[in-house]
């Protein structure tokens, strides 16, 4: 894969945009969009992205591959839906959103400190682990993202409220050793990753 | 018919006429004041029993001119149709009571106004004639049509099957004008996704076979005389030969040259062979017959093209073209699939600023072109240069905001339509009227070069048709198309306005329909459009002609030529009944059987004026029926008071207001005068195209005559009305008021 980021990528040409319909969820989409702007207008977080949805379509049509996927702007998606609901040519544009992040992420171009990408690595490892997200350790987890001291500094804000969540059984500090899972987390795990052969395989034929 | 004049006034009571009115002692105003023969009264006059009564009147004691004083002319028309008789209308009821408030002070102003209302439509009657047919009427059912394309071919054979006989004349060896060079065209059913097969060669075997349908390949009309119903048109060939027939209409379907790329070189055309138009890639197509499409250069496989949409067109530099040809992006995003068709790695990038994707399966065609993989640019292009054996386009993409510099084999270039509209008659008039000194060879030179007549008509006003705007021949894109300025001559196809295949297609057979029309109207003597069916017509007294020739230069219509001895020569079947000529005319010899300078002039003379000392000025409007009138009836509709000071009388067309109404009516001690006409200028809505315009142009002068008289000039005003002013006409009507009210009485009371 890592020839792929340094593939000479010609630009106005087709190259790009097949590689995004070929790895990116829903990524076939992408050629359809007629640039009407509807969902950069749209994005109530629009003015956080350095890319709106559109602008991303078209620089993945004129070929820009590097700036694309080391870009943080898809990164800054919330999933509100507003631009699928309103986009005229009816584009997913949250799932080639959360498409084209995940794919980066996967090609080692996402932005390293970007807070998404962390949040999002520290969610999935938690879930897959035993098929339910471990609250106690997801939030642990968060506090401690960005250091040791951080860490130590935000739980003793957070005492109060912890404490207050343990008596009125919201939270079990019991959770931090193991935590309960689903019935079955070996066949979850199982699923996950027959899923992940079946993905690579496709990746595999589009870039044979 | 007896030539006595007997005029019978019926003044109806129903409507709250009866009760609004009940005092005003009408009937005897009819009779006492503007001498009607009898005057009866109705309770509900357009009723089986009220117009029977008029019937018994019109055929026992020989009334031959009827005065309805009831609703407006608008209203009730199919009951009040009585044949050989002139029939005047006074409205009481949308001109009278829906306007005024039923009170005890505003009661004896209402029915000052009715009176005059019935006076003047009692004078009205009195100076018609109840119109005759055109005795020159002839019917000949064949139509011609000039021009051989698709558009020229679908009105043929839709005339055929409606069972007239078609000639068509067509410049070129063979038909099928610039569609026959296409490879293929834009579907024109769902699901609207794949470039599909003209149809052209079906179309001309269908027209050579039609035994109704005659062509004359290599031919052009080297003369055109005559009007609807009896056109004599001169067919030469190349070879020389000529011969005349009769049509009873034209269809001018001569089409469109594409734009000269030559004038593109920063584009490329004319450096590279590589760039092309968007003809001139349907020819490579075509050439290639499904296999892949070569470059021109160097006979290279295509692996990259690029489309330039809006290449000399949409823009203002000099030279471009302003408009939007409104075909081309179809065009590319077909273009483009011929591309993909044979090989779906092409790169296809069409680089535009406004895709633009009409009609029915337009968006559908746009999406297909996407789903093919066809690569959209919203961007600027600025130059092709020639780079080797390939090309550089250099664009600013506009989404990204970036100049771009991309490689490829080919560009085609989206250039516009230019119609073949032949002489621009008006730059040969502006020219004509220039001073010697002014008359500059390159202007001559310009319009010999670049206009050859397409109709060659005898007209006096010029060789073809008006050109409405760009060079297009039209009167009004929207309102009325296919009609031309030069009646029972349509145009259709791109020739009128920039369209694809699938609008030519609609168009022609709306053209189709209006020939056909026309001739059946002209057999009868009968006006076409606007006022279809009006059997009136102009005539003038030779006697008092100036031979001025304001109403032959004048006439929007070009109805009117011209004699050896310069006396105006009316074409009736050309003409449409507007009355410009009759506006235009300085000693007012030219009327219409029922609609005259005395009609009119009449009218406004027999209004009651009060005295200088009563408080009680008189206003007179004269409003365009089209438009104004209908706006005022609606204002009566809705029941919008306005003074009981204002007389209206409706005119035909604002351009068939003689300025002695206006002299008249300030002399006859009319405080104010309103004239009402429809939009003019570049955008008009004048039913009559020009009308309106002249009327104001005229009417630009009334300044002067109003300072001669020492009166103000506020007390004339021009208003552009539209039929939706319905709030606005009683205001202009009331501020009219109040500015008397200001200024003062008129003292030309007598």
């Amino acid at each position: 894969m890592a020839d792929l980021n340094v593939a000479a990528i010609e630009k106005y040409r087709n190259n790009f945009l097949k590689e995004v319909e070929a790895n990116v969820e829903e990524g076939e989409w992408v050629k359809m969009c007629m640039q009407c702007g509807v969902c950069s207008g749209s994005c109530p977080l629009g003015s956080a992205w350095d890319h709106p949805p559109q602008e991303l379509f078209m620089m993945i049509r004129a070929g820009k591959r590097e700036e694309v996927l080391t870009s943080d702007s898809m990164w800054m998606c919330t999933s509100c839906y507003n631009c699928v609901v309103r986009c005229p040519r009816g584009l997913p544009i949250t799932h080639i959103m959360h498409g084209l992040a995940s794919y980066a992420l996967r090609l080692g171009l996402a932005p390293k400190n970007q807070p998404t990408r962390k949040f999002a690595v520290l969610f999935w490892e938690n879930l897959v682990k035993t098929g339910r997200v471990n609250e106690l350790k997801l939030g642990l987890n968060l506090y401690f993202m960005n250091g040791f001291i951080e860490g130590i500094k935000t739980a003793l804000g957070m005492q109060k409220i912890g404490l207050g969540m343990w008596k009125t059984k919201r939270m079990s500090p019991m959770e931090f050793f193991g935590g309960h899972g689903c019935k079955d987390a070996k066949g979850l795990q199982a699923i996950l990753k027959k899923a992940r052969e079946i993905e690579d395989a496709k990746r595999q034929k589009f870039n044979s | 018919m007896a030539d006595e004049i007997k005029i019978g006034a019926y003044i109806c009571k129903g409507c709250g006429l009866g009760e609004r009115l009940a005092d005003a002692q009408l009937a005897t105003i009819a009779t006492r004041d503007a001498k009607a023969s009898i005057a009866k009264e109705h309770d509900f006059l357009c009723s089986a029993a009220g117009v029977a009564m008029i019937q018994n009147d019109i055929d026992n004691e020989g009334i031959n001119r009827v005065a309805i004083c009831a609703c407006s002319r608008r209203a009730k028309t199919d009951a009040f149709a009585f044949e050989n008789v002139a029939i005047t209308r006074g409205n009481l009821r949308e001109g009278v009571i829906w306007v005024r408030p039923d009170t005890d002070e505003a009661r004896e102003t209402t029915h000052e106004m009715a009176a005059d209302y019935v006076r003047m439509a009692v004078v009205e009657a009195k100076f018609q004639k109840p119109p005759s047919k055109n005795a020159d009427a002839q019917y000949n059912k064949n139509i011609l049509i000039v021009g051989g394309g698709y558009s020229g071919m679908t009105a043929a054979i839709e005339a055929s099957i409606a069972g007239y006989p078609v000639t068509i004349v067509e410049k070129n060896a063979h038909l099928g004008g610039n569609t026959a060079q296409f490879y293929k065209r834009v579907p024109n059913h769902a699901p609207y996704a794949e470039p599909a097969d003209t149809g052209i060669a079906d179309m001309i075997k269908t027209v050579e076979n039609d035994k109704n349908i005659t062509v004359h390949v290599n031919s052009r009309l080297t003369k055109t005389d005559g009007s609807p119903g009896q056109f004599s048109a001169d067919i030469s060939t190349e070879s020389g030969s000529t011969n005349t027939q009769q049509f009873g209409s034209i269809i001018q379907a001569s089409g469109f040259t594409p734009y000269d790329a030559n004038q593109l070189p920063e584009l490329g055309y004319g450096k590279s062979a590589n760039v092309v138009t968007q003809l001139e890639l349907e020819k490579l197509a075509k050439e290639a017959k499904g296999s892949p499409i070569k470059r021109p250069s160097d006979g290279k496989e295509v692996t990259n093209v690029v489309f330039v949409q809006c290449a000399g067109q949409r823009s203002t530099k000099e030279g471009h073209l302003p408009y939007c040809s409104g075909h081309c992006c179809l065009t590319s995003i077909k273009q483009a699939m011929y591309f993909k068709e044979n090989n779906p790695a092409v790169d296809t990038n069409v680089i535009y600023t406004d895709l633009r994707t009409p009609g029915a399966g337009g968006e559908d065609f746009y999406r297909s072109g996407q789903d093919k993989g066809v690569l959209f640019t919203k961007g600027q292009v600025n130059e092709v240069i020639e780079d080797g054996a390939s090309l550089k386009v250099k664009f600013k993409d506009l989404i990204l905001n970036e100049d771009i510099e991309e490689e490829t084999d080919l560009v085609v270039l989206a250039t516009g339509m230019v119609a073949n509209s032949g002489v621009d008659i008006e730059a040969v008039v502006k020219i004509d009227t220039n001073d010697e000194k002014e008359k500059s060879p390159a202007n001559e030179i310009k319009i010999n070069v670049k206009d050859i007549s397409v109709l060659n008509l005898t007209y006096r006003q010029g060789p073809d048709l008006p050109h409405l705007k760009y060079g297009f021949n039209d009167s009004h894109f929207i309102c009325f198309p296919y009609e031309t300025r030069r009646t029972g001559i349509y145009t259709t196809g791109p020739v009128r306005r920039p369209m694809d295949l699938q609008q030519a297609q609609e168009d022609a057979t709306g053209a189709a329909l209006k020939a056909i029309q026309v001739v059946e109207n002209a057999s009868q003597g009968r006006a076409a459009h606007p006022r279809s069916g009006d059997l009136s017509f102009p005539s003038f007294r030779k006697e008092g002609c100036t031979q001025c020739k304001r109403c032959t230069v004048e006439c929007p219509f070009g109805a009117i030529d011209e004699d050896e001895k310069r006396y105006p020569v009316f074409n009736e079947s050309r003409c449409r009944r507007c009355g410009t000529c009759m506006g235009a005319c300085p000693v007012r010899v030219i009327s219409f059987e029922n609609y005259s300078v005395e009609t009119v002039g009449q009218q406004l003379k027999i209004v009651d004026v009060p005295d200088e000392f009563s408080e009680k000025p008189r206003i007179l409007v004269l409003a365009c029926e089209n438009d104004a009138y209908p706006a005022l009836d609606m204002a009566g509709m809705n029941r919008y008071e306005y003074s009981a000071f204002v007389r209206i009388i409706p005119v035909r067309c604002l351009g068939s207001v003689n300025l002695i109404w206006i002299t008249d009516a300030l002399n006859s001690g009319y405080d104010g005068v309103i004239l009402m006409g429809c939009q003019k200028g570049e955008n008009y809505q004048c039913h009559f195209v020009k009308g309106s315009e002249l009327a104001h142009e005229r009417m630009g002068k009334i300044d002067e005559t109003l300072k001669t008289l020492s009166l103000e000039t506020e007390r004339v005003e021009t208003h552009e009305i539209a039929i939706t002013d319905i709030k606005r006409v009683p205001e202009i009507i009331n501020n009219m008021a109040a500015t008397i009210e200001k200024i003062g009485m008129s003292p030309f009371k007598f």
